[in-house]
């Protein structure tokens, strides 16, 4: 049996290689992974990634594949590739059987009656599911401090935020606390996280992953993708959750390519890599815009070709979202009433009408930021705005759309810095809304026009240690080439750092409870 | 509830101009609802028919029913209308406990159906063209009940019931252009036209079309404008006007109120009035203004719908007969006269017609008793006579009862309202009664025995051959019998007694 400490140190796809050839059984990999979160998770300076942590069932599916795999023949060999690798799921995606709030009280003990697309999918892989994770409240946020169940930290400095929306699947992915997270990316939910906290995320494109589960935020931006520590395991859990879902008709018909050969390949000879003008330089941190340079770099001398692409209507794609965002949230949002499940507020005095029950539930379930945007999303389609706002706004998108394809017909990948800036301190911008929304500047354009984007650790910033993602951009349905050159400048920047980033981050003592405890 | 005050409707016609406008709502009868696979069955126990979709549950997305769409094509194709290529759904967002999201996903900019008309037959046989604005599909609302308060009224009530199984019922929103020029036949026409609707979403399998369930129903705008005026009036739009005669009693009344209205020169509100069948009165419900704000946007979570050109001849190609066509051949094949043949139409009962003499009876004996005896009754109980709760095997029962003896039409009308009543199948009644026709001879023998006995000189006559006297021993013999007797036995046995040949 391997040391669990060198254990959850190992990628998704090393322990599915142990768990096949025997060296190590799935219970050992989930209770691993159940210490660590034990150890780290918990307590004042704790991680706090996780909002539910889902013993038992975890350990009776690794118990389950165990048994399979003992038994030998057919049903062993048809076990799916990640079968007994645990993983954990963002609170907004729903599941059968643990709570899902989406860091909200306005569901706070709601149990869902059926489970999300993507969750019937890990179950039908076999893969034991840790838990929940923490995320902004209906994933609005870019540090999880909007959560109502108190912020995630930062698991390089613990007084910093992990990004958000998901930044508990990322902190738990990057504390060792889950090999792999399923993320939802709304406007860089799942790809400013991975940037600021060293690990790996794709924002698979509009229609390939299916949403049916995920609580919407806002419909046409929504993409459940996957959370990993490597390239590779990211492209294992994208194959395992996504192809089309009759239960969700934005899903696209047809497969996408193969996206673990291209991770397992990685190839970026001949290559015509296109840099944004738009998306890097000013207002991006110098540190972010060193490590952004050391990847093109690299990349040139692995035989890519670089050049420079223009997108001029970015500039308006932060704005254009944040109407666009807003309006579809404040309708998907309406159904949290408190007349048929979650939280019920009665009003303290006055008559008991529905509307003043509706009133009270909202008022007291829903957080300011929540709030916010429901007002923000609610003017905006008002009569006699909707044409100013939400019409004007749809014509950006278009114009973003445009954009991309005109840099496409230049380049076969886009490349820019994932995040501005690093992880910044907590309570830094809590009260400062537009500084936190520039946060999503470099990844809100690809879910404005539906295309993939991955990110990746690009190393740590010089001024204050922290880790600066690098994110690459491809056409619709072309997510496997950004596995094929994500690959290829993972394992470039590894070499030089001599493995992986995630091992220069440093070790988190045990919480003060399980100190304790001991 | 204050009453408003009326003009007379020939006052009213003689200063006004009445325009119309309807929205008819159909129910389609698909086996799932509109964006969910949970069942579209009416009447079982509330929220039985609902999954995670139907409840509004975080997560859940939509997904077109096909035959949802087939059927509002059509629906659409059968209205004359235009189909479009392309079109798509938009959320209609307001706050009420029945609407499971708080939006209803409906059609808004783009209606799969455009630009159609409907001609009318009037009760004279004029045609009448009623244009179609569009028809667009829409989920229906699930069902509150309020409790504790008046007459289930939600004011005053201590709490309501909400039943979702209604909740994402497919419907298809018919909305007219406004129709002008329908005079005084105003209330004639608002009714035919409903009439209309109905008979071709039920031609078409698409629907029930049970008005009294609520398949179909129909809100009825009304304006007035004095003579000679080409801007519109004022409208009211009246809601729950769920069976044909209160069509036509609704448009009646509100040509009415609004005629006192402008008479006492205030303006008309404009607003959303409640029909009450009870009182034949509407009340003013929520003012209703153009400015309601619904913050109607694209679904999100749907993509367009596509109707190619091929899919849509294909659909055209499975309609049923056109109505007028089918009014044709059903006369013919019925062997009415005009006149017989317009009355049935008036009257309503065309279907139930063609209903009955397909569980077997003849076309005659079909009009006999649904225009001799059921409309008369539905008049008197204010009710369509489909809703009276007569079925077609109904009538075949009874017919076959007197044909056979069993009874004579003046028991079987008896028996009619024993079933009406409730009081079983004909058959139990008839039997609960004591109505059958006595067929036992020994009775009859005995009471025939008194009655010769009684009228001697009659007997002689008839023993001389004047067989014309008979009418007098029978008489006796059905008094005797209290008119259970069948007077042609009767007729028989006396002159088997008497020895005569008849």
């Amino acid at each position: 049996m391997t040391d669990t400490n060198e254990l959850i140190r190992l990628s998704a796809a090393q322990l599915a290689e142990k768990l096949r050839a025997g060296e190590v059984t799935s219970v050992e990999v989930t209770q691993a992974f159940l210490d660590r979160i034990a150890a780290v998770d918990g307590g004042e300076r704790g991680v706090n990634a996780f909002l539910h942590v889902n013993t038992e069932e975890a350990l009776a599916v690794a118990a389950e594949v165990d048994a399979i795999r003992a038994a030998g023949g057919a049903a062993a060999e048809e076990l799916n590739e990640l079968a007994g690798v645990p993983i954990a799921v963002k609170d907004l995606i729903v599941t059968i059987g643990q709570p899902t709030t989406a860091g909200s009280k306005i569901l706070e003990g709601w149990h869902s009656p059926y489970d999300a697309t993507v969750v019937k999918r890990l179950r039908a892989a076999k893969m034991p599911i840790l838990g929940k994770t923490n995320l902004d409240e209906f994933a609005m946020g870019s540090s999880t401090e909007h959560s109502a169940y108190g912020p995630t930290r930062n698991p390089w400095d613990l007084d910093r935020i992990p990004g958000g929306s998901g930044g508990g699947s990322a902190a738990a992915v990057a504390a060792f606390e889950a090999p792999l997270a399923l993320g939802t990316d709304t406007g860089g939910s799942i790809r400013q996280p991975g940037a600021v906290t060293g690990t790996v995320g794709v924002k698979p494109t509009y229609g390939s992953v299916s949403r049916y589960g995920a609580i919407a935020m806002a419909s046409s931006l929504d993409q459940i993708g996957p959370v990993s520590r490597t390239v590779l395991d990211s492209a294992l859990l994208h194959h395992v959750i996504g192809g089309h879902d009759p239960f969700d008709s934005t899903s696209l018909p047809d497969p996408l390519d193969d996206l673990v050969a291209a991770a397992r390949v990685g190839n970026v000879e001949g290559l015509r890599v296109g840099i944004i003008k738009e998306l890097h330089g000013e207002g991006f941190q110098a540190g972010v815009e060193n490590r952004f340079n050391d990847s093109l770099e690299l990349l040139k001398e692995a035989g890519a070709e670089i050049v420079e692409v223009s997108c001029p209507n970015f500039q308006y794609a932060l704005g254009a979202y944040y109407l666009i965002m807003p309006s579809e949230a404040s309708s998907n949002l309406a159904k949290f009433d408190g007349v048929r499940y979650g939280l019920r507020v009665l009003p303290e005095d006055g008559p008991m009408t529905i509307e003043r029950v509706m009133g009270a539930t909202r008022a007291a379930g829903f957080g300011d930021e929540v709030k916010r945007r429901i007002i923000l999303g609610t003017y905006a389609l008002s009569a006699g705005y909707y044409d100013a706002y939400y019409g004007s706004a749809q014509k950006v998108r278009t114009l973003v759309q445009r954009d991309f394809d005109a840099a496409f017909t230049v380049a076969d990948v886009l490349i820019s810095p994932t995040a501005p800036t690093t992880a910044f301190k907590l309570g830094e911008k809590l009260n400062d809304p537009l500084a936190m929304y520039l946060n999503d500047i470099a990844t809100i354009p690809a879910n404005l026009a539906g295309v993939p984007g991955l990110t990746l650790p690009g190393g740590l910033a010089d001024e204050d240690g922290l880790p600066v993602g690098i994110q690459l951009l491809a056409p619709a349905r072309q997510d496997a080439r950004l596995y094929r050159v994500g690959a290829v400048l993972e394992s470039l920047l590894e070499a030089k750092w001599g493995g992986p980033l995630l091992a220069q981050a440093p070790e988190l003592a045990p919480s003060i409870e399980t100190q304790e405890a001991k | 509830m204050s009453t408003d005050a009326t003009l007379s409707f020939e006052e009213a016609m003689e200063k006004y101009d009445p325009v119309l406008g309807f929205e008819v709502h159909v129910e389609l009868n698909t086996k799932t609802k509109m964006f969910s696979s949970a069942p579209n069955v009416f009447g079982d126990e509330p929220n039985t028919n609902v999954n995670e979709v139907d409840l509004g549950m975080p997560g859940v997305l939509p997904v077109v029913n096909r035959t949802a769409i087939e059927s509002s094509i059509k629906i659409g194709l059968a209205l004359n209308c235009k189909i479009a290529e392309s079109c798509t759904f938009a959320r209609k967002q307001y706050f009420y406990p029945d609407t499971p999201k708080n939006f209803q996903t409906s059609q808004y900019e783009d209606p799969i159906a455009y630009d159609g008309y409907l001609d009318i037959e009037l009760s004279d046989g004029t045609i009448f063209r009623v244009e179609i604005e569009r028809a667009h599909m829409e989920e229906d609302a699930g069902k509150l009940t309020h409790m504790g308060g008046s007459a289930g009224r939600i004011q005053g009530a201590d709490f309501s019931l909400v039943d979702y199984n209604r909740s994402g019922v497919p419907l298809v929103e018919i909305v007219t252009k406004p129709i002008e020029g329908a005079g005084s036949r105003a209330p004639e026409l608002a009714k035919a036209y409903v009439a209309a609707v109905r008979e071709i979403v039920k031609n078409l399998g698409v629907s029930d079309a049970k008005m009294e369930r609520g398949n179909v129903r129909c809100d009825a705008n009304v304006s007035l404008r004095p003579h000679g005026r080409e801007r519109f009036g004022i409208r009211s739009e009246t809601k729950n006007v769920n069976s044909l005669r209160a069509v036509e009693h609704a448009v009646r009344y509100e040509i009415q109120r609004h005629a006192a209205v402008l008479d006492s020169g205030e303006p008309v509100v404009q607003e959303t009035r409640h029909w009450h069948e009870d009182t034949r009165t509407t009340t003013s419900g929520r003012a209703k203004s153009d400015a309601d704000d619904y913050r109607y946007f694209p679904e999100p979570d749907l993509v367009p719908i596509v109707a190619s050109r091929e899919w849509v001849e294909e659909l055209r190609a499975t309609l049923p007969e056109p109505p007028a066509a089918r009014r044709k051949r059903l006369q013919a094949d019925w062997g009415y006269s005009d006149l017989e043949f317009r009355d049935v139409v008036n009257a309503g009962v065309m279907d139930e017609i063609e209903e009955t003499i397909a569980a077997g009876a003849s076309a005659t004996v079909a009009r006999k008793w649904w225009m001799g005896e059921i409309v008369g009754r539905a008049k008197n109980a204010d009710v369509d006579p489909g809703q009276l709760g007569v079925q077609p095997a109904t009538i075949v029962e009874l017919n076959r009862l007197v044909e056979d003896g069993k009874i004579n039409n003046k028991m079987a009308t008896e028996v009619l309202d024993g079933v009406l009543a409730g009081e079983g199948t004909p058959a139990e009644i008839v039997e609960k009664r004591g109505l059958a026709v006595v067929s036992d001879d020994g009775p009859l023998l005995e009471a025939i025995d008194a009655a010769l006995a009684a009228q001697p000189d009659v007997a002689e006559k008839i023993r001389g051959g004047k067989l014309q006297a008979i009418g007098a021993i029978v008489g006796g013999v059905m008094k005797a019998t209290r008119g259970q007797a069948d007077a042609a036995r009767v007729r028989e046995l006396i002159l088997e007694k008497l020895g005569v040949e008849g």
